[in-house]
């Protein structure tokens, strides 16, 4: 049973990662662009934590932690820089 | 029995949120409202995919750790953060602080650091315009 609700979690995370792609090329501004990728990185957090259960290890946490920090540090320098021109002042 | 209920229903959650979240940034028609799908649902979709991989971790393979609730708090405290930053780059690109709404209090809208600031800008970019 949690064989086939992993794998119906898994399409479902690579089709959202799909449209979140297809939103970071096709994008009304900058905005929507920066939050495609915010979204992304979360995505992507999610995956990884499905694939750990699919592993049945541990190991993997650490590195979604690692993605969690630098996606939020991205995301508000890329901000940062459309509000302020420059990251740090 | 019933821990493999509640996982597969968890799992089955966090997929439909997050698929929702995503198309939700696809299908909304106003920036705004774009900001609204992602921020939300997405973050309960993987708040849903950690509790799963934490009871797997505990019931089934047999080493419980606290971890994952790690990292939902991180994405629980940062996602406000980048909401609103998200939000103030929206404000600042698209519209000029006289076309917004008033505020209903003496502090304009918050899209730079200071009013002076903002001043000083809009003068710049007023003067560039004529």
């Amino acid at each position: 049973m949690i064989e086939y609700a992993l794998l119906f979690a898994f399409s479902c995370y690579g089709l959202a990662l799909l449209m979140n792609i297809y939103r970071i090329i096709q994008s009304p501004g900058p905005g929507d662009r920066i939050l495609a990728l915010d979204t992304l990185v979360i995505n992507a957090i999610a995956l990884l934590a499905l694939f750990g259960i699919l592993e049945g290890t541990t190991v993997y946490f650490e590195a979604s932690m690692i993605i969690a920090m630098t996606g939020f540090i991205s995301t508000v320098s890329f901000t940062r820089f459309m509000l302020r021109g420059d990251i740090i002042e | 029995m019933i821990i493999e209920i509640l996982i597969t229903a968890c799992l089955v959650i966090s997929g439909i949120f997050g698929l929702v979240g995503s198309f939700g940034l696809l299908k909304l028609p106003d920036p705004m409202m774009r900001l609204h799908a992602p921020t939300k649902a997405t973050t309960l979709g993987v708040g849903g995919a950690l509790v799963a991989s934490m009871l797997y971790m505990h019931f089934i393979n047999g080493n419980f750790s606290f971890h994952e609730l790690m990292i939902t708090l991180f994405l629980f405290l940062t996602a406000p953060v980048t909401g609103n930053f998200i939000a103030k780059t929206h404000l600042h690109l698209n519209h000029k602080a006289r076309d917004l709404p008033p505020t209903g209090t003496d502090r304009p809208w918050a899209s730079y650091e200071s009013d002076a600031m903002r001043e000083k800008i809009e003068a710049e970019q007023d003067a560039t315009a004529n």
